[in-house]
């Protein structure tokens, strides 16, 4: 028997991102992005990159400074059959947009009772960690999972990043494309090496709605995504060589929400520490809590811990900002606590 | 409570046999008609329609809403916007529409539902919230959704005019002539939604009309209180595109306005905004008493446009008392037939709320 090797080559999570979507506007014309400073610019965090030279101003269109009309924009085309990846630059922008993007993106299928479909990217940049203060730090991704009618993807890898990519912009509904600055691999920021690896050239999905198991282990179980599981998977290593296993689930998305994966890996390891980079109080932390109870709370050998972004604002300064972040040292020391 | 008053279009039962033959139900004209010259009897016959549609949607929301009204209630519960004294608008925009062209309206939409080919019966089946509704009982009065004409609405003021110019950019990119209609009230062009459109529809040069209905009142607070300019047409100037005010609420008057309007999107040449100076003959929404309006209220009768229109064709000879009274009862006939589906119609199952939340 022979074996294909697939060719593959390290890259970045955002040239992963910027590829899929170039293999998919290569196979199908009615692909399409537009957004602020997706052109020559490339994106301002990479996830356009050198499309413009390909495809030009026609397929990668620089839009004003206009998110209500451009991704109003992108619901419109989107409903006439197009494809649009439409990028909001930084996710804490919804403000301007949001009542395009919850009640017209996520509502048009639902209220036209199916009749109408809605396939649309509309990808933005999340996260903390360098200092850009409370407007432009958000991850927010709860706050978007809350509202129904809308596929919320958060890849923390390059792999999941072009994988989703692929299966986002062939989806029949809008899908929210969350990427964490800190994991795109970007030069100009501090990043963790898992932000850069080996990716297929081709053109292949990842399942939006099925979480992954980033590692396997037998005594504590952390359920995160996006940058945090990179931050995870440092501690799991450090942590296996003081004798503690460490199962991480990533989840990838969270609508859907891949509860099986979840329960499995706690019914094996009966402790469960959820990290979460958004705010802590009614989000991810709390219906991750809520999906255990709901099933089996007598699963839990301890009581379940979170860890999550205290209900504040994002700091600026950096003491303060890694004060409030779920850094290494937290994530290690909540799982030593579970383990004690 | 005040419920507005009724058409006074006269209504009797005559046999209407072989009339509409020849005619769209939608208004929509054959491509080879000179876009100049409107066809009146039609125009007339539109407008007919959409008010007898609109008085008798008006009579069957009170109906069963009595001795307590509650808004609630009944067969068509919920909020609902009529658009008597607005046909104007609709039906000398949607003359020059063609199959296949988009419309976004806003929370008053069933004159432009009307008026550019949305199936009666499967809109008030919406209406009355069933299963053969357009929207499977989903989407109610203010969120009709008809992919097969390009029809939409959506309840949030201005938010339609975004999505417009999106359907227009993908009528642009597919290399077709369709054309894209954006309407909403006066008091939307003071949202962002509308000046970012208007931006984005004149930097892409993209194939829209906007439509602006100007019915005087956004809900109880008067242009004079809400709007720094006379003229909304006049901001159209401040994005380089050809804006107009029909300061008459008469059909032909904005038939001849859009056709130029739609005439430019279609042939390439870019969006264009029209207001039109309508009335709102009924309140805000049913239940609106009014009392915002004062003297404005003792005149609107009059102001009626489609009795005036009527006496205009009389005296045309484009029109005939007998025929006033012919179009009249088949638009009534329509109507009949389209509540009779509805009432006849299932309603959902409880359990089917929780589909089409994703294709």
């Amino acid at each position: 028997m022979t074996v294909t090797e697939i060719p593959t080559r390290r890259i970045t999570t955002a040239k992963a991102m910027a590829e899929a979507i170039a293999l998919e506007m290569r196979a199908d014309p009615d692909v399409f992005v537009m957004g602020e400073d997706v052109g020559p610019y490339g994106g301002i965090f990479g996830s356009t990159t050198d499309l413009f030279d390909e495809f030009g101003a026609d397929r990668v269109i620089d839009t004003p400074i206009s998110e209500t009309g451009f991704i109003g924009a992108g619901i419109g085309a989107a409903i006439e059959g197009l494809r649009p990846v439409v990028e909001l630059m930084f996710v804490d922008f919804y403000g301007v947009c949001m009542d395009q993007i919850s009640n017209h993106m996520a509502k048009i299928h639902y209220e036209s009772g199916g009749a109408v479909k809605v396939p649309m990217v509309l990808m933005a940049a999340a996260g903390a960690g360098y200092s850009d203060g409370a407007q432009h730090s958000q991850c927010l991704w709860g706050t978007f999972a809350h509202l129904p009618g809308i596929k919320v993807v958060v890849p923390s890898n390059p792999y999941d990043a072009k994988g989703l990519m692929t299966s986002a912009i062939r989806d029949d509904n809008p899908v929210l494309f969350l990427f964490h600055k800190g994991a795109q691999g970007l030069v100009w920021m501090k990043k963790n090496p898992r932000s850069i690896a080996d990716v297929p050239e081709e053109a292949f999905t990842v399942a939006i709605g099925e979480a992954a198991l980033a590692r396997e282990g037998t005594d504590v179980t952390i359920v995160t995504l996006s940058l945090s599981v990179q931050h995870s998977l440092d501690v799991a290593e450090q942590l296996e060589a003081e004798g503690i296993s460490v199962e991480i689930v990533d989840l990838r998305s969270l609508v859907p929400l891949d509860r099986d994966t979840v329960l499995d890996s706690v019914a094996k390891t009966g402790r469960l520490l959820v990290v979460d980079e958004d705010y802590e109080s009614f989000g991810l932390t709390g219906e991750i809590a809520a999906v255990v109870a709901e099933t089996d709370p007598t699963m839990l050998k301890k009581p379940l811990r979170r860890l999550a972004v205290p209900d504040v604002p994002i700091p600026y300064a950096r003491t303060l900002e890694y004060g409030i972040l779920p850094t290494r040292e937290k994530i290690a020391a909540a799982v030593k606590d579970l383990m004690a | 409570m005040a419920m507005g008053s009724a058409s006074t279009v006269p209504v009797v039962d005559v046999a209407t046999a072989g009339l509409r033959a020849s005619i769209d139900p939608a208004g929509h004209r054959p491509k080879e008609e000179n876009m100049n010259s409107p066809n009146r009897l039609d125009l007339y016959r539109g407008m007919v329609r959409i008010r007898r549609y609109e008085s008798r949607i008006l009579q069957e929301y009170h109906a069963d809403k009595k001795p307590a009204w509650d808004i609630g209630a009944g067969l068509i519960p919920g909020e609902m916007h009529l658009a008597a004294g607005q046909e104007p608008t609709a039906v000398g925009v949607c003359a020059h529409l063609e199959k296949g062209d988009a419309i976004t309206a806003p929370h008053r939409p069933h004159h432009f539902a009307l008026a550019h080919g949305v199936d009666m019966n499967a809109m008030t089946a919406e209406i009355y919230g069933r299963t053969t509704g357009l929207c499977r009982g989903k989407g109610g009065h203010m969120h009709l959704f008809d992919p097969g004409n390009h029809f939409s609405c959506s309840g949030i003021i201005a938010e339609g005019y975004p999505v417009a110019c999106g359907q227009a950019l993908a009528f642009k990119r597919r290399g077709t002539d369709r054309v894209a209609v954006a309407v909403a009230g006066e008091g939307a062009a003071n949202q962002g939604a509308f000046h970012e459109s208007l931006n984005l529809a004149a930097l892409w040069n993209l194939p829209v009309v906007f439509v602006i209905e100007d019915n005087d009142w956004a809900i109880s607070v008067p242009r004079s209180r809400s709007t720094a300019t006379a003229s909304n047409a006049d901001r159209a100037a401040g994005y380089g595109i050809p804006g107009v005010r029909v300061e008459d609420n008469e059909v032909e008057v904005v038939f001849e306005a859009a056709g130029a309007a739609v005439e430019r999107a279609r042939s390439g040449e870019g969006p264009s905004l029209i207001e039109i100076h309508t009335l709102r003959l009924w309140g805000h929404f049913e239940g609106d008493a009014q009392a915002y309006r004062g003297a404005d209220l003792e005149t609107v009768d009059e102001r009626d446009p489609i009795p005036r229109y009527a006496t205009a064709l009389l005296e045309s000879g484009d029109l005939t008392e007998d025929r006033i009274l012919t179009i009249a009862a088949e638009a009534d006939a329509e109507v009949d037939a389209a509540i009779a589906f509805a009432v006849d119609s299932p309603v959902p199952a409880p359990e089917d709320a929780l589909l089409s939340v994703f294709a």
